[in-house]
């Protein structure tokens, strides 16, 4: 193992593969960076930079930078853990998460990473955007308030369904996700709960219906364990849907 | 002995719940009372907020009234605290914002279900309601922020204790949810 390449992430050397990135590496060696926008069925999209570290003294998301030999990465300082909450609160600001009243509260990623970085509150002033819900479909629901527009769902219904559900428009502030549908109804499309794009989610913006607050609070997925044990929701879905 | 810590506690456009909470803490509240002297609060019945350490307040800013109570508190306290989903971020009452007020005191005085004698109150003794709901470190600067909905009696006997001894406020994994 004398020609294993290796990387360093908060003191300790992980091995990585030609072509693998920060996160690919991490992740095989059971280091966790926060994350978001990534999962690891999918090209990397980098728009989250919830896994952002300081790669020998720049910041670079793990997710999107390739890992080279003799990188010094930083995933835990005080100054990382800080930009990641500020990150959070910036999301929480720009939707409407009212967690008490969601379905998705108790095993929701962005929650779960808020705990994780201890944000105790939003700080920012709020947007309070005016966002719709769409129930026009028999069997989920879209509440758009909470998209963080992450675009799982896109990537899914694209590369794995085939479908096209989905999809972002517009940008910056004015970004959103769309249906891809005349009346822009999810009810109009051909999505389905057997989708991909249906177990992706990693907040509560794409819902089943008929069934919410099944688990009890304290028994639900991060009530527990912080999400760097946990792991992501997604992953524990695909568990439950085979189940 | 040393004097006692002066606490002032409120509840704003909450539901009481955080303040149930805080009753939670059960027997431990003669611990509390040992080092703490209520002044303002609806455990005292006091009506007006003075000079105290520490002012509590649970719930969002959604009239008139809650602004200057929010203000006075402010005011007369050298920590403020926002206590509860509601303080933190506005809550289950900032859900009107998606709608405007007219909608709002519509649906709930005029078309609402049930409703007799339909019309919208207007009295000068009823306070304002502001266009949205805001919650506290909008409105005032927030020493510290006790999330849940509501914060456990647990959440809220760990800030208490730290913050009385000093220490900085940590709070165990289990403790922090926002539910
Ligand atoms: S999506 Fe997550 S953060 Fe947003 S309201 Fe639901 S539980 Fe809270
Ligand atoms: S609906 Fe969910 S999966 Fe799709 S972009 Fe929004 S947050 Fe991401």
């Amino acid at each position: 193992m004398s020609d294993q390449q290796t990387i360093t992430i908060d003191g300790r050397e992980v091995p990585f593969t030609e072509g693998q990135t920060i996160m690919d590496a991490a992740l095989a060696a059971e280091v966790y960076v926060p994350h978001l926008c990534h999962n690891p069925e999918f090209v990397p999209h980098g728009s989250c930079r919830l896994c952002v570290v300081k790669v020998n003294g720049r910041f670079q998301s793990a997710c999107t930078a390739p890992a080279a030999a003799g990188q010094v990465i930083d995933n835990s300082s005080d100054e990382i853990m800080d930009m990641r909450r500020t990150l959070l609160q910036m999301l929480f600001v720009e939707g409407n998460h009212v967690c008490p009243a969601c379905e998705k509260s108790g095993r929701c990623q962005l929650q779960a990473l808020a705990y994780y970085t201890g944000m105790l509150s939003p700080h920012f002033t709020h947007f309070f955007p005016l966002r719709r819900i769409d129930a026009s479909h028999p069997d989920v629901v879209l509440d758009f308030n909470r998209c963080i527009l992450c675009e799982l769902c896109v990537r899914a219904s694209r590369d794995v369904d085939k479908k096209n559900v989905f999809g972002i428009t517009g940008r910056g502030i004015n970004a959103k996700l769309i249906v891809n549908a005349a009346s822009g109804k999810l009810g109009d499309t051909g999505f389905s709960v057997e989708d991909k794009a249906f177990h992706v989610c990693p907040v509560g913006a794409i819902l089943p219906k008929h069934k919410g607050f099944e688990v009890p609070i304290g028994e639900r997925l991060y009530d527990q364990q912080p999400i760097s044990v946990v792991g992501d929701v997604a992953a524990h879905d695909e568990e439950n849907a085979h189940a | 002995m040393p004097e006692k810590i002066k606490v002032a506690t409120a509840s704003l456009a909450g539901c009481f719940g955080c303040h149930m909470s805080l009753l939670d803490i059960d027997e431990r509240i003669l611990d509390l009372v040992q080092v703490v002297d209520f002044d303002r609060t609806p455990i005292t019945d006091i009506k007006k907020v003075g000079p105290c350490d520490v002012g509590i307040i649970e719930g969002g800013v959604a009239n008139a009234e809650n602004v200057e109570v929010l203000r006075e508190f402010r005011h007369h306290c050298k920590i403020l605290v926002a206590m509860g989903a509601c303080a933190t971020n506005g809550g289950i009452p900032a859900m009107r914002n998606q709608f405007t007020l007219e909608e709002c005191l519509r649906e709930s005085y005029v078309e609402g279900m049930g409703i007799e004698n339909p019309m919208v109150p207007n009295d000068a003794e009823i306070p304002l309601l502001l266009n949205k709901v805001r919650p506290l470190h909008e409105v005032v600067k927030v020493d510290y922020f006790l999330p849940g909905c509501p914060p456990s009696a647990d959440a809220i006997w760990t800030f208490l204790t730290e913050l009385i001894q000093g220490k900085p406020i940590a709070f165990p994994y289990t403790q922090i949810h926002y539910d």
